[in-house]
C-alpha cells in the first residue's frame, strides 16, 4: 500500500477543504477503500478521515413523512432500524441481501453510494482499464466477461455498479445531499452515478472535494411499504455481489397498481430505473402477464457487452418476479435469506 | 511522522504509538499488542478470521485503520474468557466439533458472539447460517458451527433470564 497523510478533520468545512487537494480520498469505514489500496488499485496520498465528524450518523424522520439519513450511518443500523425497515422494507431487505454482517456493522450508507466495481479487470493492476488508467484499454471485452453490463455499457468500459442497496433507492426517488466548497447542493441519486460512455473514470456527479452528507427518502416513498421486494441472484446463497437484482415497489388500490416503482442492479453502471416498465404498470389490473411485459420493456435496449446474454434473460426475469413478490405483499419480517430467489413466497425455510 | 492512537482493548486501556498510518486494526492487535489469537487469512474482508467487536459490533479488522479507531473498544478472542472459564460460545464449539484444524475459530467465535447480542437469528438454523455467512471455514465444519450458535444461544439465553430474575 502507498503511504499517505492522515488527516481528521473537525468539521464538515475542514473535512471539504482537506479533500479538495489533488490525490486526497474520504476515509468512511474503509471497507472498500483499504481494500483497493492494499491492491494498488486506488493510491491517493492523503486520507480525510471522516468518521469523527459530528451529525453525520443520524436516522431523522422529516416532518410531512420523509426521511433522511447521514452519510456514516451503518449499513446494517439502518437496515435493523424498526420504524426505516417498516416503511422501507426494500431498502431494509437489498442492505441485508449485501455482503456480510462484519461488513454490514462498519460500511456507511455514503461509502455504499462510492463504492468501486468490482469488475476482476479493475482490481487487477496488470490488466488495461479505462477506469483505472484511462486511455489504456479495457480487458474486460475481449475476457471473462459473463457478468458486466447490459446496459449502458461503452466501447471503453462495461463495467457495473455492485450496490444493492441504491438499487431501491434509486426506485424510490432518494435524493443526496452534497457539500461542497460552493456550499450545499443535492441530485436525485439517478442523477448521481454516470454512465461510462468515454470517460469511465469519471464515475458519479461529485466535483473534487465535494463529500455526501446525508441520502433522503421522501414521503411518498413509504407509500409503496405494503407491497415492496427486493431480489436478487447470486453465484452462491449468501455473501456475494448480484449477478442480476431488482427492486419492485408497487401502490396496490383494489385490484389495481396506482402506482409502480420498479430498478434493477448488477447490469449497468448505475443502479438502473426502468421507467418504461412504471409507464406500463401504472394504472393497471394487477397481472402476471403485465409484469412480464414491463419486464420487457425494462430490457429493450439491452445489449450484451459479451459472454453475458444470458443475464438479459434473467434480468427479465428477476424483475417479473420482484414486481410478482411485491403485488404479493411485503412479509412481516425479512425473510431468512435476504432478496432470495429461492425463497418461497410463502416464507417456509428453505434447506429444511 | 507519529500517531498516537488510544484503545480499550479485551478491558485494558493502550495507547499506542504509530509510527505509519497504514497499520490496520488486525496488524496492531497481532504485531505490536501480541494477541495473535485474531487471525489473518484473506487480509481482504472476504473470509472473517480477523473478525472482532468494536464498540459492541462484530467486524472485519483487517479493513479497519487502527487510527481511524481512535477511542474505540475492542473486544478479542483473548478477552472473551473469565479466568479459567471459557465463554458458553467457546464451550459450544467444542461440545458440537465446531472445528477442525481451528485457524478460523477464533473469527467464528467472536462473529458468533456479534450474532447472537444482535439477537436477530433466533433459535432459526436458516438465519444463523445466513448471519455467520461472513465466515468461511475450509475445513467445512459448518453444521458443527450452527449447532453450537444455537446451543449457546440457548445457554447465554439462559443466563440473562437468570440475571433477570
Amino acid at each position: 500500500m502507498k503511504t499517505f497523510d492522515y488527516v481528521r478533520p473537525a468539521t464538515v468545512r475542514e473535512a471539504v477543504a482537506a479533500a479538495s487537494e489533488p490525490g486526497a480520498a474520504y476515509l468512511a469505514a474503509g471497507t472498500n477503500l483499504l481494500d483497493l489500496m492494499k491492491g494498488g488499485v486506488s493510491r491517493p496520498s492523503r486520507l480525510v478521515d471522516i468518521n469523527h465528524l459530528p451529525d453525520l450518523d443520524h436516522i431523522e424522520d422529516l416532518a410531512g413523512g420523509g426521511v433522511r439519513i447521514g452519510a456514516l450511518v451503518r449499513n446494517a443500523e439502518l437496515a435493523r432500524d424498526r420504524g426505516f425497515a417498516r416503511r422501507f422494507p426494500a431498502v431494509a431487505e437489498a442492505l441485508l441481501s449485501g455482503a456480510s454482517a462484519q461488513l454490514r456493522n462498519a460500511a456507511t450508507v455514503g461509502g455504499n453510494l462510492l463504492q468501486r466495481t468490482r469488475c476482476a479487470y479493475f482490481y487487477d493492476v496488470a490488466s488495461a482499464c479505462n477506469k483505472r488508467d484511462p486511455g489504456s484499454g479495457c480487458d474486460a471485452r475481449g475476457g471473462d466477461n459473463r457478468l458486466h453490463a447490459a446496459l449502458g455499457w461503452s466501447k471503453s468500459c462495461i463495467a457495473t455498479h455492485p450496490s444493492d442497496f441504491c438499487v431501491p433507492l434509486v426506485a424510490l426517488d432518494a435524493v443526496v445531499e452534497i457539500e461542497g466548497k460552493a456550499g450545499r447542493r443535492e441530485m436525485p441519486l439517478e442523477k448521481f452515478h454516470r454512465l461510462p460512455g468515454d470517460a469511465p473514470e469519471r464515475e458519479t456527479m461529485l466535483e473534487p472535494g465535494e463529500m455526501i452528507v446525508a441520502v433522503r427518502l421522501p414521503a411518498e416513498a413509504a407509500g409503496f411499504a405494503a407491497h415492496a421486494r427486493y431480489l436478487k441472484v447470486r453465484e452462491r446463497t449468501s455473501y456475494a455481489f448480484a449477478v442480476v437484482s431488482a427492486a419492485a415497489a408497487l401502490r396496490v388500490e383494489g385490484d389495481r397498481i396506482a402506482d409502480a416503482r420498479l430498478a434493477l442492479g448488477g447490469v449497468a453502471a448505475k443502479p438502473w430505473r426502468a421507467r418504461e416498465a412504471e409507464v406500463i404498470l401504472t394504472g393497471t389490473r394487477v397481472d402476471g402477464a403485465l409484469f412480464h411485459r414491463a419486464a420487457e420493456a425494462a430490457l429493450a435496449d439491452a445489449k450484451p457487452s459479451g459472454d453475458n446474454g444470458f443475464k438479459i434473460e434473467l434480468a427479465r426475469r428477476i424483475a417479473a418476479r420482484a414486481l410478482s413478490l411485491a403485488a404479493a405483499g411485503t412479509p412481516e419480517r425479512v425473510p431468512a435469506l435476504p432478496a432470495s430467489p429461492f425463497a418461497p413466497v410463502s416464507g417456509d425455510v428453505i434447506h429444511a | 511522522m507519529a500517531f498516537s492512537t488510544t484503545l480499550t482493548v479485551n478491558g485494558v486501556r493502550r495507547t499506542i504509538q504509530l509510527d505509519d498510518p497504514r497499520v490496520t486494526l488486525l496488524d496492531l492487535l497481532r504485531e505490536r499488542l501480541e494477541l495473535t489469537g485474531t487471525k489473518k487469512g484473506c487480509d481482504r474482508g472476504q473470509c472473517g478470521a480477523c473478525t472482532v467487536i468494536v464498540d459492541g459490533r462484530r467486524v472485519n479488522s483487517c479493513l479497519a485503520l487502527a487510527i481511524s479507531h481512535d477511542g474505540a473498544d475492542v473486544l478479542t478472542i483473548e478477552g472473551v474468557a473469565q479466568s479459567n472459564r471459557l465463554h458458553p460460545v467457546q464451550e459450544a464449539f467444542i461440545a458440537h466439533d465446531g472445528l477442525q484444524c481451528g485457524f478460523c475459530t477464533p473469527g467464528q467465535i467472536m462473529s458468533a458472539i456479534g450474532l447472537i447480542q444482535e439477537g436477530e437469528a433466533g433459535d432459526d438454523p436458516e438465519r444463523v447460517r445466513e448471519g455467520m455467512s461472513g465466515n468461511l471455514c475450509r475445513c467445512g465444519a459448518y453444521q458443527g458451527i450452527t449447532e453450537a450458535v444455537l446451543e449457546a444461544q440457548k445457554t447465554l439465553g439462559a443466563v440473562s433470564r437468570r440475571k433477570v430474575a
